[in-house]
């Protein structure tokens, strides 16, 4: 049962993955590296490593995201600028 | 097209390198000679709940002062490159209704949680570098409540200092007090299982965790004034 599951979860993880590459938008990938690492931490909970888990999901999910996301604010004002005109 | 190819093909291959790790992979059924030492000590000498804790903290104690030092050259690398000038009302959207209510509704309950995950360090999981993460993403979320909100890097900065100062004087205690670096016995060790009981587990963790939480808030705060001024440059 808990096997399934691992095994289901992973497969949800390559299904994330290979959107986060395959995808026009870059906001899509960005949220999609982040499910991934949020299936990733209910792995780790699966597997009896809670301060692991604990930690995948704030770093991996949270202020990851969030550090990508900001970096992506400044390539489109910088895209928007002109500077490629 | 056959650049398509050529990525699935070098992902599959990849994935390949796991497979024998994978069937190799089974559940040991006994502790070798080294766990059993580490889990009787951390129940007898070092009155520990979680064994985790007992290891990460005084037997691989060097490792994590080494982690919290590698911590504190990434925030002073990032503090380093990116120079904070005044900075200007941003031009992003303001945050709607709902994130407003909401986020100052789970605030306080996350900084409570991570509070409470890193004084428990040595009774449940987690420890000072998952509370202090903890904390980290609760200031993150009022970060992107308040756009134009200014954190106080003095503040931060010297909670940072003392912390990381203090983490050391303990380890130096437990050398001048009992001869060995990181000792965390030199203080009571209560009983196992209570709040006040590990000698100076806790208060190690209680440090860890303050550092860690106000250098990743640090590093994020950079970051987003950086994203915003660039826009507004920009515009």
């Amino acid at each position: 049962m808990i096997n399934l599951a691992i095994i289901i979860m992973g497969i949800l993880m390559i299904i994330a993955a290979i959107y986060a590459f395959r995808t026009e938008k870059l906001i899509n990938s960005i949220i999609a590296s982040g499910v991934i690492s949020l299936i990733v931490s209910v792995i780790f909970l699966i597997l009896a490593a809670p301060d692991v888990a604990m930690t995948e999901a704030s770093i991996g999910s949270a202020l990851t995201t969030i550090v990508f996301l900001y970096a992506l604010v400044k390539i489109k004002a910088k895209l928007n600028g002109g500077d490629d005109a | 097209m056959l650049r398509t190819v050529l990525i699935y093909v070098v992902i599959i291959a990849l994935a390949m390198i796991f497979i024998p790790i994978a069937r190799e992979n089974m559940e040991k059924q006994d502790l070798s000679d080294l766990s059993k030492e580490y889990v009787k000590n951390s129940i007898d000498k070092l009155e520990t709940q979680n064994v985790v804790t007992s290891v990460v903290v005084t037997y691989r104690g060097l490792d994590t002062l080494g982690e919290v030092t590698v911590l504190f050259l990434a925030t002073s690398g990032v503090g380093f490159l990116i120079n904070r000038r005044k900075k200007r009302k941003s031009k992003i959207r303001q945050a709607s209704e709902i994130l407003n209510t909401g986020s100052f509704f789970i605030f306080p309950i996350i900084v409570l949680f991570g509070v409470y995950v890193f004084v428990h360090g040595h009774l449940t999981p987690g420890g000072g570098f998952q509370g202090g993460v903890l904390i980290a993403s609760a200031f993150v979320l009022m970060m992107l409540v308040n756009n134009n909100s200014d954190l106080n890097h003095l503040v931060l900065e010297s909670i940072e200092a003392i912390s990381g100062f203090s983490y050391v004087i303990i380890a130096a205690l437990g050398l001048i007090l009992l001869g060995s670096f990181l000792d965390p016995t030199f203080l009571p060790m209560g009983k196992l299982g209570m709040l006040f009981s590990a000698g100076a587990i806790p208060l190690i963790y209680s440090f860890v965790g303050l550092k860690v939480g106000a250098e990743l808030t640090n590093i994020i705060d950079s970051l987003r004034n950086e994203s915003t001024e660039s826009e507004e440059v920009t515009k």
